[in-house]
């Protein structure tokens, strides 16, 4: 399975988790995005006239769309990351997946913008990020209020792989997390799975290490 | 805000490669200026008020200077040795003071903390003892005999090995690293740092490489550094003071930070303190 990669995307980075949690070896084509623009070039664009990456390939399958590629992979390898056992569940998985799309749009936009010099109306993205992160929020505290620590079920599913990345991110677009805890809960709950990998400005649970135990002696 | 003696240096102000025709509006210090390429392939630098800028393409970018500079851009020897492969890693921006990036860049101690598993790992945190010093000849801050153990320390190293560095701050937002050379020991690394000042908390950042590596390709060798310097980028924008503080009230350093310390000593002296903090508040 071939995907075209660019190590600072958030949203190639969405694949790379999803591969992680769910097992899959990838065999990496990095994409010279910046400063480059390879995207943009022709042996991409014949792939994807859209000009976006990330691209999967396997076999006879070409993906364009992160989020088919985040399904993809788990109904080929773990689908309990599918989610859907409910009509609720099911929902809420297609709700967030939609819901991302407009988190690569405005965090996405920002950070591009704030980072890469790319072009943008950075006070409007920055206020419809705000927005996004809001509703994420008031999500993520309806969850919990049922006992789920996650978007769509009590456990991880593509819709959280989908969200996460540009939520992490979103302070390099100028957008502080700092207000919204039921988010930060959620982003260390993603961030302490079993076989988490971690992106450039996405660190890993340092803290997560076990407490130094202090005999009693020593006190 | 007084420019002080900064206003006479030399800064980057963009990839050579990446010029075309339409003039790329940027700015130095506070004053918006124009980089663009004449039809003679010649790159020329204009502020504002339409004043001609003094233009230097070296290293892989274009270099200018809001005044008159009385020194000619610092030299890499290393740049003109064949055999090197040259590594344009492209613009980052990032929202510090342009001598916090260069100070961090210094900076050994956070390797296993920030670049983990790549440039340092616990529980190899120790920084050995180094020298440190004020090169009066060449007017250069230069750190010397600097180890430290690396899980991978270059894209071409395969495994882990204990890394030796010299670093060389030239210019006041400029610093040169000299890095052990996996595929060639008798030979140094050259990774550089060069800060475009925006302003005193803005800075955009242009890295650059000469390199002794036939094997990895262009790409990669980009995406390794960037991924370097994504880690350090976020914890740059959350720095306090946002200023880097000149007065020793302000902070303790320790052992590992000789060359901070050497280094804001030798801005003071110079009185290159545009994103600088002078008193302590």
């Amino acid at each position: 399975m071939k995907l075209y990669d660019y190590i600072l995307s958030p949203s190639c980075y969405k694949v790379r988790l999803m591969a992680a949690l769910t097992g899959v070896e990838l065999d990496i084509r990095p994409v010279d995005f910046h400063p480059g623009g390879e995207h943009r070039g022709p042996e991409l664009l014949t792939l994807n006239p859209a000009g976006s990456i990330p691209i999967l390939e396997d076999a006879d399958l070409l993906l364009t769309e992160s989020s088919a590629m985040l399904v993809y992979l788990a109904a080929k390898s773990a689908p309990e990351w599918l989610g859907g056992s409910t009509a609720d569940e099911a929902a809420r998985v297609q709700q967030w997946l939609s819901f991302s799309h407009r988190l690569t749009t405005n965090l996405g936009g920002a950070r591009l913008h704030e980072m890469l010099h790319r072009p943008g109306d950075i006070a409007l993205l920055q206020t419809q990020g705000t927005a996004a992160l809001r509703e994420l929020e008031a999500g993520l505290v309806e969850q919990n209020l049922h006992g789920k620590s996650f978007l769509a079920s009590e456990r991880p599913t593509v819709a959280d792989i989908a969200c996460f990345p540009y939520v992490a991110l979103a302070p390099d677009g100028g957008v502080s997390l700092d207000p919204y805890p039921a988010i930060r809960l959620w982003s260390r709950a993603i961030r302490a799975l079993d076989a988490f990998i971690e992106m450039p400005g996405i660190h890993r649970l340092h803290e997560l290490k076990p407490e130094p135990q202090i005999a009693p002696d020593d006190e | 805000m007084e420019l002080g003696a900064m206003r006479n240096e030399w800064y980057p102000v963009g990839l050579f490669s990446r010029l075309n025709e339409r003039a790329y509006e940027t700015a130095l210090m506070g004053e918006p200026i124009e980089v663009s390429v004449n039809a003679d392939g010649k790159a020329t630098v204009t502020s504002r008020s339409g004043r001609d800028l003094p233009v230097r393409v070296r290293y892989g970018h274009v270099w200018s200077s809001l005044g008159t500079p009385d020194k000619e851009l610092f030299a890499i020897p290393e740049a003109d040795q064949p055999g090197r492969r040259f590594v344009d890693v492209g613009v980052v921006r990032v929202r510090c003071s342009p001598l916090r990036a260069v100070e961090n860049f210094l900076d050994i101690a956070h390797f296993p903390f920030v670049h983990t598993d790549i440039l340092g790992a616990e529980p190899h945190t120790e920084v050995q003892n180094y020298k440190v010093e004020i090169r009066d000849v060449e007017d250069e801050v230069w750190a010397t005999q600097v180890k430290f153990y690396q899980p991978q320390a270059a894209k071409s190293a395969s495994g882990g090995i204990t890394t030796e560095y010299m670093y060389r701050v030239p210019a006041p937002t400029c610093s040169v690293l000299y890095k052990t050379c996996p595929p060639r020991p008798a030979e140094w690394d050259v990774i550089t740092l060069f800060v475009q000042p925006l302003a005193e908390d803005l800075c955009d950042v242009w890295p650059w490489m000469a390199l002794f590596d036939d094997v990895t390709p262009m790409t990669d060798l980009i995406h390794f550094q960037q991924t370097i310097f994504l880690q350090d980028r976020s914890i740059l924008e959350n720095q306090i003071p946002r200023l880097l503080p000149l007065d020793p009230g302000m902070e303790i350093p320790t052992r590992a930070d000789l060359t901070s310390v050497a280094y804001r000593r030798w801005l003071k002296r110079h009185d290159y303190t545009y994103g600088a903090q002078l008193v302590a508040q």
